[in-house]
């Protein structure tokens, strides 16, 4: 058995796996929403900020796109 | 004296501003929610943006349907136990800080256990618990914090609607199978005669047969489909080029892969796919927060009050209304049928139907028609009618909504492509013919080879590409339309018709002017601070005409509903309303809104109120009228004929007093008599002639409120550039010409390959994705100047 074909199984797993996860993707919904989690990502550190007390006005962009 | 502005809505606080909390706010409302959010440490809130708020509006009773359990049960998305999931619309969500508060409601309320925001659609899908907390505190909840979701009767139709995800699937399926075929043809592009490659091109082809199955099975079903579709009514669209040539590709390919006798064109096959599914993918441009579906159901309430012959108040269903049932119909709420008022004093907002934003009175015993929004207090009405069978919905029954317009029309690529599919299948009989003749081992392979080679990818991609990427120019200039066909419907206009009221003119502004006997400064003052205490529509527009004096407290005030307004101060007095509420006779009935005023009970003049043209409306008619047909047609009285002949081009036709009905026929005509029509309305009532037309334009003053079904919404801001956006469509028209003829130029030099019996798998490899990118780069490149020269 020559290395090439396990080379070939494994390169094929590896993009099969990647596809899957592609799928995965889409199925739960990641695709429909393209812009609130962007937004969504910067408020954790504001939550953070709150608790310590620190009231600084750092995210002030405008959102006017979809 | 400068204002300050409210800190939560960041409305103007006027002169009494309340303060809390070293903040002030224009309204009690506004504070009370304030204090809810500092209460529950939700002040980041206001960090985020300044002023981000709304006033909670009072909604006494609005959500009472929310009590009836069947209701409730149909707008719920998940229902088990102790988790039910609902999605609320909600039209206020426009900023980072509406994502943030209404993502931590969890912290306002202990049964919410998670909410979680879709902000282009701007819905929230809140997930709680409706054994603690009903749906209608929730809606109450969200309210008090000035998040009032919108419930009508659409959601109580569609309920849960799924999404379709199926093009991005096939994009995926296409795009992995399109890499990892190129991964393995790439050794027999350099045709390395090696023994390495004899030992193992065997299992390469293999494999991209494996990952080309699903491309030509799952992937492009659509095309086949459609290419069925097509032979079946005769019609040669593009998809039967597109589903010959695929068949073709994979038939050769495996054949060749068996008998070994070449690579196959896997790598052209699953190419080809990806290319043609990207286009598709790319011309789809869905604007979330837009619909262009809408009927009166996404006007309508789904629950209503009934009265029931005891006395007693019941939510039911809209739908379940007879006829002869008792409604409470509250303040701000929508009449959904026609029914004759029975107890206490309607004044009603036609503006859903007609467009006309001034309200009218009625008094009891007289007929209410559905689709109007009551403002002045509770009334009680008798049913006459159900939903289905009253004046405004009946519209709905007429066949013109159940069309497809998209379907009817033949695109350019589809009359393009019946030839060019003619011309192929020639070429092809040719030259195998010649081939039969000369050298019959190479005639079967030069007829697939040009079957394969003549593949209308690069025809196929022009349109999509051109179409899609003006759409989304279109919607960045706030145009926004239902879909590409629409742009193309758009070039071959050639009759523009207007609705009048809402459509050219404006609804928040008014031209008043006054005749009579000039009003001294005392009078003035005393008439200024009389319409201050009013809150009907023309004495607001009045009250903001008049120059600003100082406000005094009128030593006697009172409002004669659907008559005047009467006011004393300092001995003075003054009357202000109807002809007959101030004495005096009316001479000559009037086609306009006019309000009169009476000092002293001496006749002095009256206000007449026009109605205020968009700006650059003339400038608009003016540059339209040498292409185009126009007409105005208004369901109103010709009080306006003289002021329109004005200011628009004499041979523009004027039509009024046109019920909606008339509209969709006058439109049916000038069809009948070949005319490509563009409708541009506003109202419910313009909904018909809108499917009618080959093309119906809403005008909206807020994209984000409700606008009738339609092919595209044009944001008021920019209806004087509407001439500009009809000839960008005409040019993204020739650029797909343009397109078409670079992409014939790569077909001769294909065809050459092919007839000559030459056609390698790496010319296919390489001919194909050239020509597309080529395409794609030039159609691009074209519309964005095309779009640069819009305003």
């Amino acid at each position: 058995m020559s290395v090439i074909y396990v080379l070939l199984a494994i390169s094929i797993i590896v993009a099969v796996a990647f596809f899957i996860a592609f799928i995965t993707a889409v199925k739960t919904g990641q695709y429909d929403d393209s812009y609130t989690p962007s937004v969504r990502v910067l408020f954790e550190d504001e939550l953070i900020k709150e608790k310590s007390n620190t009231n600084k006005s750092i995210l002030t962009k405008k959102n006017n796109t979809n | 004296m400068e204002h300050k502005s409210c800190f939560h809505c960041g409305l103007d606080c006027e002169s009494t501003p309340i303060t809390y909390d070293d903040k002030s706010f224009c309204c009690h409302g506004c504070k009370t929610v304030y204090e809810i959010f500092s209460a529950n440490d939700l002040t980041c809130y206001y960090d985020l943006e300044n002023a981000p708020g709304a006033t909670p509006k009072e909604i006494e009773g609005k959500f009472d349907f929310l009590d009836n359990a069947a209701i409730v049960e149909k707008l719920l998305e998940f229902n088990n136990d102790h988790t039910q999931i609902v999605s609320l619309y909600i039209p206020h969500i426009h900023c980072s800080s509406c994502i943030w508060v209404l993502e931590n409601l969890n912290k306002l309320h202990p049964n919410i256990s998670s909410s979680l925001v879709n902000f282009g659609a701007k819905t929230v899908r809140i997930t709680f618990d409706m054994s603690q907390l009903s749906l209608k505190d929730l809606v109450l909840l969200l309210n008090s914090i000035g998040y009032e979701p919108y419930i009508s009767l659409e959601n109580y139709e569609t309920g849960k609607h799924k999404i379709d995800r199926s093009i991005i699937y096939k994009l995926g399926v296409s795009g992995f199978a399109f890499g990892n075929v190129m991964l393995f043809s790439f050794p027999e592009y350099f045709q390395v005669d090696g023994f390495w490659l004899e030992q193992y091109k065997h299992v390469f082809r293999w494999l991209m047969f494996a990952f080309s199955i699903p491309v030509v099975f799952y992937a492009s079903q659509d095309y086949f489909v459609s290419a069925f579709k097509g032979l079946r009514s005769k019609m040669l669209n593009i998809d039967v080029p597109i589903a010959l040539g695929i068949s073709v590709l994979f038939l050769r390919s495996t054949f060749e892969i068996i008998f070994d006798t070449g690579s196959g064109f896997f790598d052209s096959l699953t190419g080809l796919v990806f290319f043609l599914l990207l286009g598709k993918f790319f011309q789809q441009k869905t604007y979330a927060f837009l619909s262009f579906e809408r009927d009166y159901k996404s006007y309508f309430p789904i629950g209503i009050t009934k009265i029931t012959p005891d006395g007693k108040e019941t939510s039911i269903q809209v739908y379940d209304i007879k006829k002869g049932d008792r409604l409470l119909i509250r303040n701000e709420e929508l009449i959904p049928v026609d029914c004759i008022l029975i107890k206490g004093n309607a004044r009603i907002d036609y503006s859903f139907v007609t467009g006309e934003s001034e309200a009218v009175s009625k008094s009891s015993g007289e007929k209410l028609f559905a689709g109007g929004k009551q403002l002045d207090g509770i009334i009680e009405v008798d049913v006459l009618k159900s939903v289905e069978q009253s004046y405004l919905t009946q519209l709905w029954s007429n066949d013109v909504f159940k069309k497809d317009k998209e379907d009817a029309f033949t695109t350019l690529t589809n009359r393009i492509s019946k030839h060019f599919t003619i011309a192929i299948l020639i070429i092809a009989a040719v030259a195998t013919t010649f081939w039969l003749v000369h050298d019959s081992s190479k005639a079967l392979n030069v007829f697939t080879a040009v079957l394969i080679i003549a593949c209308p990818c690069a025809i196929a991609l022009s349109a999509p590409f051109t179409l899609g990427n003006l759409l989304r120019i279109l919607g960045k200039k706030k145009f926004y339309l239902k879909n590409a066909s629409v742009i193309e419907q758009l070039a071959q206009i050639n009759t523009i018709i207007f609705d009048k009221t809402g459509t050219i003119t404006t609804n928040d502004e008014a031209q008043i002017t006054y005749d009579g006997v000039d009003l001294n400064a005392e009078e003035t003052r005393l008439l200024k601070n009389t319409l201050r205490g009013s809150n009907h529509p023309l004495s607001r527009s009045l009250y903001n005409l008049l120059e600003d004096n100082d406000i005094v407290s009128l030593d006697y005030y009172q409002e004669h509903l659907g008559k005047g307004i009467e006011a004393h101060y300092n001995n003075k007095h003054i009357k202000v309303g109807s002809a007959a509420f101030v004495g005096q006779h009316e001479t000559a009935t009037t086609l306009n809104t006019t309000v009169h005023v009476s000092a002293e009970n001496n006749y002095k003049g009256k206000f007449t109120f026009y109605n205020a043209y968009r700006k650059g409306l003339s400038q608009l008619f003016g540059t339209l009228k040498a292409d185009y047909d126009l007409a105005i047609i208004s369901g109103d009285n010709e009080g306006e004929k003289d002021n329109l002949t004005k200011l628009l081009p004499t041979k523009t036709k004027l039509l009024f007093n046109q019920k909606p009905d008339d509209k969709l026929e006058y439109i049916k005509y000038h069809q009948s008599e070949s005319a490509n029509v563009l409708m541009v309305g506003d109202g419910l009532n313009d909904a018909g002639a809108l499917a009618q037309s080959n093309v119906g334009i809403a005008i909206s003053e807020n994209v984000n409120v409700f606008s009738p079904a339609c092919d595209a919404i044009l944001d008021a801001s920019k209806f004087n550039q509407l001439a500009h956006y009809i000839n960008a469509s005409k040019s993204a028209i020739k650029i797909i010409k343009w397109s078409f003829i670079v992409s014939f130029f790569y077909n001769v030099i294909g065809l050459y390959f092919a007839v000559t019996g030459q056609l390698a798998p790496v010319v296919a490899a390489i001919l194909m994705p050239l020509s597309s990118i080529s395409i794609v780069t030039f159609t691009t490149i074209a519309t964005n100047l095309l779009g640069r020269r819009l305003e």
